[in-house]
């Protein structure tokens, strides 16, 4: 298999350089609440000719921004939100559930919408074509799925844990393990697309994708924790998560 | 009621490509069935260059403007009309939907990139629509870039994510910061 090796020019500052730029962001913040990711983070080279630089338009939500697809049986499979009975074999790796609610952010469960998911394999590495970190790729495993939360909100996969993975932002950059989420509520406004970590990961302070949360708070939000009444003897890990959109602008139908 | 604070967004990353795109994602009708047009064009960083790892969801009422609440968007039968689909760019920035012109002023768009540390939201207008209410609280000199321009196919709108002409994107009122 060719590799492509990593381009001198790409990977110029030292993670101690993108360190000192998070920290000096984090000092910066005045302490009034935030719960999105600043667009312009420039620890996050990417970013920087991709955001936007004029404040957005304040709009009224009209017609079909007050709506949101509708995805049924036929859309998802229920075992999609399987990844570890894609392929003939067993993936390698940790195998665990993670599970949670997805709630609209008047606290009411989103019933019967679309959660995909999308990862690394053990080794840290996505089957995507553009992916060429050097580690195994796992024939068992392609890393993505989907369901439809149930009458209470809950969504469940069982899946491996990702493993941590390298990138070039910066010279010796490595992505915390993660999952990567594409949720939908009641209406357009709520879309949301985000990443879930694991607790305790070392690599927490060190990333600029999550730490353009800037408020540790918001920040705190998109790590899983361990649940261990979730955990299976002999079988697998359990991991519990919950999704909170942001409020509704048309009052969704009161429960029949 | 308690208002609960909202889960932060990420970047949807480079790794998309295998996950979020599904067949025939941005044929919300099959290519040349009566009536079916194009709303394409191309997503530009703050440089002019393509962004050629982004992907656009289109969000649209009908022909004669109802939201549409049809399920089968994930695997289209040919005939149901869902009103929503995705579309991704390619090596050249540039994106394309097959559908139908709305019954309506605009189509809502989302926008997902690697590099865009959270989705945005944006309207492209009907090029007849100028004199939406809408239009009119925005800016004289950035409303053009709501508005798409007809061509042979459809109708052709460019997301410029930064730069002279960046896209008017946009926020709703239960949005936080
Ligand atoms: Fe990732």
């Amino acid at each position: 298999m060719v590799r492509v090796t990593l381009g001198s020019d790409a990977a110029e500052a030292t993670q101690a350089a993108i360190s000192e730029e998070i920290g000096a962001i984090a000092q910066a913040w005045d302490g009034v609440p935030e719960t999105q990711p600043r667009l312009d983070y420039p620890p996050y080279r990417s970013s920087l000719l991709r955001h936007p630089t004029k404040a957005p338009h304040q709009a009224d939500p009209e017609g079909v921004e007050l709506w949101a697809p509708v995805f049924g049986e036929r859309d998802v499979d229920p075992l999609e939100a399987d990844l570890t009975i894609q392929h003939r074999g067993d993936p390698l790796g940790e195998r665990i559930v993670v599970t949670g609610r997805v709630l609209d952010g008047d606290g009411r469960p989103v019933r019967g919408q679309l959660v995909e998911v999308w990862q690394a394999n053990a080794a840290g590495r996505y089957i995507h074509q553009r992916d060429q970190h050097p580690a195994p790729l796992d024939p068992n495993f392609t890393g993505s799925g989907r369901c439809l939360t149930d009458a209470v909100g809950v969504y469940r996969f069982t899946t491996i844990k990702p493993g941590p993975y390298p990138w070039r932002n910066h010279r010796n950059a490595w992505r915390p393990a993660h999952i990567h989420f594409s949720l939908f509520g009641t209406e357009l406004t709520q879309r949301l697309v985000t990443q879930m970590y694991f607790p305790g990961d070392p690599l927490f302070a060190l990333d600029p994708i999550l730490q353009s949360v800037v408020d540790p708070t918001a920040r705190e939000r998109l790590v899983a924790t361990y649940d261990h009444d979730l955990t299976k003897p002999e079988l697998l890990m359990g991991y519990r998560w919950d999704v909170v959109l942001t409020g509704p602008h048309r009052t969704p139908m009161e429960d029949v | 009621m308690t208002e609960l604070d909202p889960t932060a967004g990420q970047t949807v990353g480079p790794f998309f490509g295998y996950a979020l795109p599904f067949p025939d994602d941005e044929h919300l009708v099959p290519p040349g069935s009566a009536g079916s047009v194009r709303l394409h064009g191309r997503v530009l960083d703050g440089d002019g260059a393509p962004v050629p790892d982004a992907i656009l969801e289109l969000w649209q009422a009908d022909a004669e403007g109802n939201v549409v609440q049809e399920p089968g968007s994930l695997r289209r039968d040919g005939h149901t009309f869902t009103g929503w689909g995705r579309a991704s760019t390619d090596r050249t920035g540039h994106y394309s939907f097959t559908t139908i012109v709305p019954g309506t002023s605009f189509f809502a768009l989302t926008v997902l990139a690697r590099g865009l540390l959270n989705r945005l939201f944006t309207r492209a207008y009907l090029p007849d629509a100028a004199g939406d209410p809408f239009l009119a609280t925005v800016d004289t000199d950035r409303r053009s870039t709501l508005l798409t321009t007809g061509d042979e196919t459809g109708f052709v709108f460019d997301v410029h994510l930064q730069g002279d002409r960046e896209t008017v994107f946009l926020s709703y009122p239960r949005h936080k910061r």
